[in-house]
């Protein structure tokens, strides 16, 4: 086995863009469950309506990138609106049902062959990105120090990918620490205490899902901008658990709290990946028990098990305080 | 408001008079191929077939839901296992190859003794430890997780057929038809879910549930023994949801994500009949199978699904406590 594969693979993950990308999207929900506590069981949603925009705006329509920004916003706040007006005023759990029904109907529809046109359908749409990257200041080659090494590209994807990650987080901090915030923390210990001081807690939790899916909307452009491409089944419902995932290990209601934990999900995932598979091939694990085919399962299936546990054990994650957390219900 | 309440059982029904109407105004212009009245009359009769067994899966999520108010995210595993645990006993090479009813009598038992070892293994001790709901729906998450590739790495990606019934000459029925094995599947599945509503109404256990579920606290005051009843409703849930993964199987293809998949629409089916009401999860599901099946009359088919699910996000704004539900009005 060679430990320096595996360590340099999990490293490469864990500061890699697609942690960038996870933990700027876990950021937004941070802001809807951590803060606020809205179950947004679709922030997958606001990805895929990110990501289509900026793609459909330029590779359908031949329109510039910054309007395919400005896009996938617009379409990130029109969800944030379809998708509170009927639920905030309901119990929890109907937002959460509602908003991973509308992530996965979003999903279906545009990969659909009725939408083919627009969306191309189950191919997806590729090579709308070309303005970003001749954006790039690095030159080609390869960079990077000890195990780690990134390609110009993916490096231009990580720089853009950690400062809005740090844009995103001075923002929030702001926020949170204004009258704005304890007002929507208020609404996360208890509701009623929150109207009976004469605040408006619907219009508070609508400003924080559409906040928060706008952030989410961004992230879906930075992952559709790393890959070149977006594809209906990239925007598996899955994503959004995952993004529960690490957001529940780094700690909800903390600002750092989705930071770490992308890096963390990311480098672990990354990690034990590679190590089952150079078990499987070096024959510590035999074949019969785990094939390398099965290993991304495999992977998954501890990701299960680690949000069970962490739930269970340390619901405040790394970060977070255990005061703060205990989410009680409604 | 009173007006409202019959606003969605009225759509429900235009929706499916619809097409009826619609073929009587378009009567004999089609020549060729069958006419819109036979295609809309078969897609009603694949529309029940598939409502009711999305019911019977249903069921389970509604009553665990009125229960213990958890709203159990993993509740489609348990139909993929139901219908994987059948294939693995029925077809797999590894398996003994038994007949597909007794296999399916096995599904079911396993589903339940998995509901069993569920309640007892994870909630039980959650509820002692006094863990807020919403964590728990989030263990719920991890446990689907859990569940999904354990069955993906045991199963395997591809989707696959029971041994028998599988091909089966249709039998007609005027200008629509159905095989001997569907007709089957929707009437047992039709006797499941009486039996189901019998058991509520007319036994013990039946009567302790629904009074767990109408008000937990004074039923334990009564002397009924809460976390009996809990066990009860996740082995009732957990079987059901593996019997209707046999029929689902048995009728479409067993896939290692298809619980998954009708789990949107169960929770569609539960929210359209009220969300905690065991009726209501039936009657919601049977709307639900048949918006799937109708909307192929008008759409493409690969929009059936998100149809069926946007009928929910519908309902949710006019009608937020479904057709059978109670109001409770908490913003």
């Amino acid at each position: 086995m060679d430990f320096s594969d595996i360590v340099s693979n999990a490293l490469r993950s864990g500061i890699g863009p697609i942690a960038a990308v996870y933990a700027l999207a876990a950021m937004g929900l941070n802001l809807h469950f951590g803060y606020t506590g809205l179950l947004n069981f679709g922030q997958v949603g606001f990805m895929l309506v990110g990501g289509y925009g900026l793609a459909i705006t330029v590779s359908t329509y031949d329109g510039p990138m910054w309007l395919g920004v400005l896009g996938g916003i617009a379409c990130a706040i029109v969800l944030a609106l379809l998708l509170g007006l009927p639920t905030l005023r309901l119990r929890a759990d109907y937002l959460a049902i509602t908003t991973i029904a509308a992530g996965e109907t979003l999903r279906l529809f545009y990969r659909s062959s009725w939408a083919e046109p627009v969306t191309g359908g189950v191919f997806g749409l590729q090579r709308f990105a070309n303005d970003f990257y001749a954006l790039n200041p690095f030159e080609p080659g390869s960079y990077g120090v000890w195990l780690v090494r990134f390609g110009s590209r993916d490096l231009w994807v990580m720089t853009v990918g950690w400062t809005l990650v740090l844009l995103a987080g001075i923002l929030l901090a702001l926020l949170i620490h204004s009258p704005w915030g304890r007002v929507i923390r208020s609404i996360r210990e208890d509701e009623v205490a929150g109207r009976s001081l004469g605040k408006n807690v619907y219009a508070y939790k609508m400003q924080s899902l559409v906040l928060g899916g706008v952030i989410g909307a961004v992230a879906g452009m930075m992952q559709a901008i790393q890959v070149q491409s977006v594809n209906p089944d990239s925007y598996d419902p899955a994503v959004t658990f995952f993004l529960y995932t690490l957001l529940v290990l780094g700690g909800a209601g903390r600002i750092l709290g989705p930071v770490l934990g992308a890096i963390l999900f990311w480098f672990v995932l990354s990690f034990l990946d590679s190590a089952l598979r150079q078990a499987i091939n070096a024959d510590y694990i035999s074949p019969d028990l785990i094939s390398t085919s099965e290993v991304g399962a495999v992977r998954f299936a501890l990701v299960g098990v680690a949000l069970m546990l962490l739930v269970a054990f340390r619901p405040q994650g790394i970060l977070g305080s255990r005061k703060e957390m205990l989410l009680s219900g409604r | 408001m009173r007006h409202q309440r019959m606003l969605v059982p009225v759509l429900a029904l235009a929706l499916v008079m619809l097409p009826a109407i619609s073929a009587r105004a378009q009567g004999g212009e089609v020549p060729r191929g069958p006419t819109f009245s036979a295609r809309a009359l078969q897609a009603l009769i694949d529309g029940i077939q598939f409502g009711v067994i999305i019911a019977i899966t249903s069921v389970g999520l509604s009553l665990i839901f009125g229960t213990i108010h958890l709203i159990n995210f993993a509740h489609g595993e348990f139909v993929t296992i139901g219908a994987t645990f059948a294939f693995f006993l029925n077809v797999s090479a590894a398996g003994p190859g038994w007949h597909l009813i007794p296999a399916a009598l096995a599904a079911v038992v396993f589903g339940a003794l998995l509901g069993a070892a569920v309640d007892r293994g994870i909630w039980r001790p959650l509820r002692a430890r006094g863990t807020g709901l919403i964590n728990m729906f989030i263990v719920t998450i991890g446990l689907s997780l859990l569940l999904r590739h354990v069955v993906l790495v045991l199963y395997g990606t591809r989707p696959a057929s029971y041994a028998q019934y599988d091909i089966q000459s249709t039998v007609d029925l005027g200008p629509a038809g159905i095989t001997p094995r569907d007709l089957t599947v929707t009437l047992l599945a039709v006797l499941v879910l009486l039996g189901v509503a019998a058991l509520l109404q007319k036994t013990r256990i039946g009567t302790a549930v629904r009074a767990v579920s109408a008000n937990r606290d004074l039923a334990e005051a009564s002397g009924i023994d809460v976390q009996r009843v809990v066990l009860f409703v996740w082995m009732l849930g957990a079987g059901l949801a593996a019997l209707g993964g046999v029929f689902f199987g048995l009728v479409e293809i067993v896939t290692w994500d298809m619980g998954f998949k009708l789990l949107l629409l169960m929770f569609a089916g539960v929210i359209l009949g009220g969300l905690g009401s065991a009726y209501g999860a039936m009657v919601g599901s049977l709307v639900i199978g048949i918006v799937a099946q109708m909307s192929t009359l008008w759409f493409p088919v690969d929009l059936q699904y998100a149809w069926a699910l946007l009928v929910l996000i519908v309902v949710l704004l006019v009608r937020p406590q479904g057709i059978l539900g109670r109001a409770e009005r908490v913003g």
